[in-house]
């Protein structure tokens, strides 16, 4: 996107720009929550015990979500370093959560060894399934994959209703949910008894892949140059454009849909309906405000983690309503795409 | 003639960007019926000086007078491909659109000027001439006295330039004013009145072209003599066969171009050399086209389509050959190898980690250049090799692929400019409607210039 972002010399992503964007972020809603009569430095206050204030907070809540968050902000950066935009990472993630409590449901038998691998495995395979279509759609016919995976969230949500009142629904079959998963498919915790589990290590380390990937493989060339400049990437580097696209998009999906695994694995232990609080439209964020780089990633997923788990507390302890914290998302997708946007 | 007041006078103008200087006191007066050249080398600062007499710049310093609305006739075709020519100069001219009014004035203005544009026709339906016609058009629409013209001559063929000039007498004739920038000493030497030359921002000729030479220009516009580019070549047709071009492409017997050979291909763009020249790339298929041997290629947008602007130099070299190179990147050696080909091939302004579209357009070119020829390819297309190229860099690039042919490569060079292909090709091929066929090397310039658009030799 950005000159610094597509260059390897900008290994470090800016970090100024990151926190500066966050903090304006935090700057607006506060002045916000000003504006509209509450208590702003109490609301401040309660979102920072909630975030990191306690072993608990940092533990049990922030880095919660951030495991998820991470992944699907690694599937957006993946894509969008090759030029490809996957918006449709929410409806990947809850086709992986479908596949994941699938599998989950029949390996009780199995070695947690070969029972959770297996569940991750679906998680990816699901996900990778979800954006098929629209791959052969931008491939086949050049239709643009923003349009068609964003539809196609619509359908997965969709797609987790019907589960979850039919093939999928728990035993007693009077709520919209599945029966827990298998004990051996659930992903250990890291710290009990902490919530943060496995699939927090496994996001931070595909996120180190992907870092060496981008600065050291010909393949995470390939993708920054058909990224910066599909013209030069066909004529100069001859390379395979679209086939490039095609990859980066499935690789994104399979990536998405691995968020939806751990978080039914690690997590919930069982499908629902909305399992995802908007995981895949706020990981847009995390991957804008990280600069699409997996360090400047992991960073941002930590920070929108601590916001997710702060808005509860703010919620609980100063009357705020938690979807306030929405303001400094939209402040930061707007701020990065200001400061990244191409120059002349 | 000179009796008549000036239409636009620049007055001691002096403009920089940034601590850059780029016009240094220059002065320039054009009245009702003159033309008048305005020539110099790339980054002289004629662009910039005619950018402060339409006014889309403000000059640090110095006055403009405008006694009569000034228009600037742009090298790029900015008409509406999908609108009608009567669309087009509605659009222009701020004329309410379509319907039989806009037509009934695009007509008119039209026939004023004597032009054989149709108002209804498409204008993707027109010829490149044409195009530029309409270009001129749309600037008379705006009731422009003033004419700013900026190489119109570069896309066209000889006896299209000589219809262009005449065209450019008549509207002087009729009262206009018009300044002609151009780089063809020829072509200003026949046409124009008055003469101003810039060289590095300043002028440093000014005055009537009667008594001026080719020679006094040049030197007026270099300062100095050409510097030379003698590199010796085998005979034609001497070394192996690398490229043949077969039927549909040629209509007897096929041509084969051999190692040595420096090909200049010569063609009015639209007559498919475009696709000619990617097929010997190999880059596209192209029934009639045999290619024997690696080939390396030259494209003709350099910005978009030769380098990567935002990645490094080292990156850039890393583009060409990443496809079939190895999996894990040795970033210090790629680094060491970009150090080496910026010091072989002078290119200036950069190191291995600068930005590439931090270059100037002629070190950007002998990078892809040194890029190109540095995996000595078998065949090497070069499209335009010299766009937008000063004298100096022009040569260098010529000289350049002269001793990749001495050293074996077969060279293939297309470019828009025909004194350019005679000059630098050791055979000549003319390319018209798909066709290609081989005029001799000391085939006069109208003869080849006939051939371009179709004519019996």
């Amino acid at each position: 996107m950005n000159t610094t972002v597509v260059s390897r010399r900008a290994a470090v992503p800016d970090l100024v720009l990151t926190l500066g964007a966050f903090l304006l972020g935090l700057a607006l809603l506060l002045a916000f929550l000003s504006v509209a009569g509450f208590d702003a430095a109490a609301g401040l206050a309660a979102l920072w015990r909630g975030a990191f204030g306690s072993r608990y907070a940092l533990l049990s809540a922030t880095l919660v979500p951030a495991a998820p968050l991470l992944l699907l902000g690694l599937a957006f950066a993946l894509a969008a370093r090759a030029g490809a935009l996957n918006i449709g990472m929410e409806g990947q993630f809850a086709m992986g959560a479908i596949g994941a409590t699938w599998v989950g449901l029949a390996v009780g038998g199995w070695s947690p060894l070969l029972a959770i691998p297996a569940v991750l495995a679906a998680g990816l395979v699901a996900g990778a399934a979800w954006i098929v279509v629209p791959v052969v759609l931008r491939w086949r016919f050049g239709v643009t994959e923003v349009i068609s995976t964003l539809l196609l969230n619509f359908v997965a949500e969709a797609a987790v209703s019907w589960a979850v009142t039919g093939p999928l629904q728990e035993a007693s079959r009077s709520y919209p949910q599945s029966d827990p998963i298998a004990m051996s498919a659930r992903l250990p915790r890291l710290l009990p008894p902490d919530r943060v589990h496995l699939g927090f290590v496994v996001a931070l380390a595909i996120a180190a892949v992907l870092w060496v990937i981008l600065a050291r493989h010909r393949l995470g060339f390939v993708w920054r140059a058909v990224g910066a400049s599909p013209r030069a990437a066909t004529v100069t580097g001859r390379l395979p454009v679209e086939r490039v696209a095609a990859t980066v998009l499935l690789l994104s999906g399979a990536l998405a849909g691995l968020g939806g695994a751990i978080e039914v694995s690690g997590v919930s232990a069982a499908l629902y309906q909305n399992l995802s609080p908007g995981y895949g439209f706020t990981a847009i964020a995390v991957a804008l405000l990280g600069r699409l780089h997996p360090a400047g990633i992991v960073v941002a997923a930590i920070l929108f983690g601590a916001l997710q788990a702060g808005a509860g507390a703010m919620q609980r302890d100063a009357g705020i309503p938690a979807v306030a914290v929405h303001v400094v998302q939209a402040v930061v997708i707007l701020v990065m795409l200001l400061a990244t946007r191409r120059r002349g | 003639m000179s009796a008549r007041p000036p239409l636009l006078t620049l007055s001691h103008i002096s403009h920089h960007f940034g601590a850059a200087p780029v016009l240094d006191d220059v002065s320039l007066a054009v009245r009702a019926g003159e033309v008048h050249a305005l020539l110099g080398e790339n980054g002289a600062g004629k662009t910039t000086l005619m950018r402060i007499a339409t006014g889309a710049i403000a000059a640090r310093d110095g006055s403009v007078a405008r006694e009569a609305p000034v228009a600037m006739v742009h090298q790029h075709f900015t008409s509406i491909p999908a609108f009608t020519v009567a669309e087009n100069l509605a659009l222009a001219a701020g004329w309410p659109h379509g319907g039989p009014r806009g037509r009934d004035r695009a007509a008119e203005l039209i026939a004023r000027i004597g032009l054989p544009l149709d108002p209804t026709a498409r204008v993707d339906g027109l010829s490149v001439q044409l195009r530029q016609r309409l270009e001129i058009a749309q600037a008379l629409a705006t009731s422009a006295r003033v004419l700013l013209l900026d190489e119109p001559t570069a896309v066209l063929a000889p006896r299209e330039v000589a219809e262009l000039l005449s065209l450019v007498r008549r509207l002087a004739a009729e009262g206009a004013a018009i300044v002609l920038i151009s780089h063809k000493l020829a072509e200003v030497l026949e046409v124009a009145d008055t003469v101003t030359v810039l060289r590095a921002g300043r002028v440093t000729l000014h005055g009537p072209m009667a008594g001026q030479t080719a020679a006094s220009l040049s030197e007026a516009m270099i300062g100095g003599a050409m510097p030379p580019r003698e590199v010796t070549l085998p005979a034609p047709g001497g070394g192996e066969p690398r490229v043949r071009l077969g039927p549909p492409l040629v209509a007897d017997a096929p041509l084969v171009l051999h190692s040595g050979d420096v090909v200049g291909i010569a063609a009015i763009e639209g007559n498919g050399q475009r696709d000619l020249l990617r097929a010997i790339a190999g880059h596209r298929a192209l029934a009639g086209v045999e290619v024997e041997g690696t080939t390396g290629l030259v494209p003709e947008d350099r910005g978009l389509e030769g380098l990567i602007g935002g990645f490094t130099l080292t990156e850039n070299l890393l583009l060409a050959e990443v496809r079939d190179g190895p999996a894990w990147l040795g970033w210090g050696a790629l680094e060491e190898r970009t150090a080496t080909l910026l010091t072989r091939w002078d290119v200036r302004g950069g190191t291995p980690r600068s930005a590439a579209r931090a270059l100037s357009g002629g070190n950007q070119q002998k990078f892809i250049l040194g890029r190109t020829l540095g995996q000595a390819p078998d065949v090497v297309v070069a499209e335009d090799p010299t766009r937008g190229l000063d004298v100096a860099a022009t040569a260098e690039v010529h000289a350049r692929l002269r001793t990749a042919a001495a050293e074996g490569a077969c060279v293939v060079v297309h470019a828009s400019d025909l004194d350019e292909v005679r000059s630098l090709a050791t055979r000549l091929l003319v390319m018209h409607e798909g066709v290609v066929r081989e005029l001799p090397r000391d085939t006069p310039r109208a003869s080849v210039g006939d051939a371009m658009l179709g004519l019996p030799a």
